[in-house]
């Protein structure tokens, strides 16, 4: 089964997919296009990933890496589907990144691949914007890049683990404003789902809504204002939003680093 | 007297009183407790967000290292970086040792609890969007690079105590404030907010031009330079002026059986 999340008529729903509407727990059938909708969980700890598609490493000139290149985003970043995401004025480049994103089910502390499915409620689809004139040396990627306000569009589904029996073969594939700029399989992960799972809780206990951002296969391009982006993954949905310009706010102090004084 | 609000007995809603922070007592409806008799949970539900190389001496350091690979410049924007909700935990609780490790590095942090939500927040405005002030341990195991963000090493079960309370922001200056570290009682480190490369109001202006603080967020200040390592059996005290003492003790991690 799929599930949403949704604002509709100043309440916020649990709604399921139902032949092509959205059915609240309250038995009413509504159309998509009339609900708000919100990221489909409400997440407490992300992680996502960096670098875990050896294409989209070579694509920015790095090696793939060795162990798992995780970092963590807070819940200012997520909007829903069909949000804005927006693109500040001084950027150069800022690019989508479409992810296969897994949610846990279950407490999981010390677990070994091949039991991680038994922890996983479901997948549903990431956009993962990078503004790449932000990265720096430092805890890179850090969150000035990865964890801006409404930067990573998730949703429009939660799909339960159990309609989709192999995560680690899915198509995804990417469209700006209609073109298809960007293709790949899960399969070509370096770290699978499991292994992540079994990776992080070997140090630390993940907690039921805690989410796995799994990381973007090669064919990330710049976007614009304006820009439609849709990201897909078999099997799972389509996510879409849309780009806007950041308003200048009087905030004249922000980038540079004092250094040391005296 | 301080004016502090504190999570007691295991119970989740916040109750207010006045702490006397010299002589170790507490005040809730009139009754005065002594520190020790009360059983504090830690005063943060939000989302907990550190920041690295923001005292001059830590960025010192690091020295030259920073115009080298991988690093090749001094940092720009504030470095920051997540404690996530499985990190959280209180005074007096333990500090496990994971398996090979002899040492884990002790981060004292004032750590600055947001009332208000707090987005494009200006220098000159920024304190009004802080509710109050806490003491934190923002533990790691030791690690030199800070090129990659530091998940392993600081997103353990536990390794983010805090409290024992917040204090009201109400009479506090958070770029004046002495820090002092103890382990078994014996003063290891000593610092000064007023140390720091970005002030308080300054990195929330920082911080809030691209992500908002959302009331109940905290924001650590920083870890000053010199760290102290402490191992399995250390009683480790953080003590921030005006603000309170923030204890744990290390352990090893409880494998089952007899065999600690």
């Amino acid at each position: 089964m799929k599930w949403a999340r949704i604002a509709f008529e100043g309440k916020v729903h649990a709604a399921e997919a139902l032949n092509g509407k959205l059915k609240l727990a309250d038995g009413r059938l509504i159309d998509g296009e009339e609900a708000v909708w919100l990221p489909p969980i409400q997440p407490r700890t992300v992680f996502a990933l960096g670098l875990n598609y050896s294409d989209h490493a070579s694509e920015l000139s790095f090696q793939a890496p060795e162990e798992p290149l995780v970092f963590l985003k807070g819940p200012n970043t997520f909007i829903g589907h069909k949000g804005a995401v927006p693109r500040p004025h001084d950027v150069t480049y800022m690019h989508y990144e479409c992810e296969l994103a897994a949610v846990i089910g279950r407490q999981a502390r010390n677990i070994k691949k091949e039991e991680a499915s038994h922890y996983i409620q479901g997948y549903t689809i990431a956009n993962d914007y990078a503004f790449r004139d932000y990265l720096e040396n430092y805890y890179r990627p850090n969150l000035r890049v990865k964890n801006r306000d409404a930067s990573t569009p998730i949703g429009p589904w939660l799909v339960d683990a159990a309609d989709i029996p192999d995560p680690m073969n899915l198509q995804m594939k990417t469209y700006v404003n209609g073109k298809l700029t960007q293709e790949g399989s899960t399969k070509d992960m370096i770290f699978s789902i499991p292994y992540l799972i079994e990776y992080l809780s070997s140090f630390m206990t993940l907690n039921p809504g805690d989410v796995i951002l799994t990381g973007t296969p090669k064919g990330t391009v710049n976007t614009a204002v304006g820009d439609e982006v849709v990201c897909e993954i078999e099997g799972i949905g389509q996510l879409k939003n849309t780009i806007i310009a950041k308003e200048r706010k009087e905030n004249s102090n922000a980038a540079l680093y004092p250094g040391i004084h005296g | 007297m301080t004016l502090i609000s504190a999570r007691l007995n295991g119970m989740e809603q916040m109750v207010e009183g006045t702490a006397d922070l010299d002589h170790g007592k507490v005040s809730i409806d009139g009754i005065e407790y002594k520190v020790e008799e009360l059983a504090f949970t830690s005063p943060v539900r939000g989302t907990i967000y550190g920041t690295l190389l923001n005292y001059q001496g830590a960025l010192k350091e690091l020295g030259e290292q920073v115009n080298h690979p991988p690093y090749k410049e001094a940092p720009k924007a504030p470095i920051l970086y997540i404690k996530p909700y499985n990190t959280i935990s209180s005074h007096k609780r333990p500090i496990f040792l994971p398996d090979g490790i002899e040492e884990l590095e002790m981060g004292a942090a004032l750590g600055i609890v947001f009332g208000k939500e707090a987005v494009n927040v200006s220098e000159a405005e920024a304190l009004e969007y802080v509710e109050g002030y806490t003491v934190v341990n923002d533990v790691s195991i030791p690690h030199e690079s800070v090129y990659r963000p530091p998940v392993k090493y600081k997103c353990r079960d536990g390794y983010c105590p805090a409290g024992p309370w917040t204090v009201d922001k109400d009479g506090i200056n958070p770029d004046s404030l002495s820090i002092q570290v103890y382990i078994d009682g014996k003063l290891v480190q000593q610092n000064h907010t007023s140390n720091l490369i970005r002030s308080i109001p300054r990195l929330i202006a920082d911080v809030t031009e691209f992500m908002t603080l959302y009331p109940g967020d905290m924001l650590l200040a920083g870890i000053p330079e010199g760290a102290p390592k402490a191992k399995n059996g250390d009683s480790v005290r953080i003590n921030i002026e005006s603000i309170g003492s923030l204890e744990n003790t290390i352990m090893r991690e409880y494998k089952g059986g007899d065999d600690r």
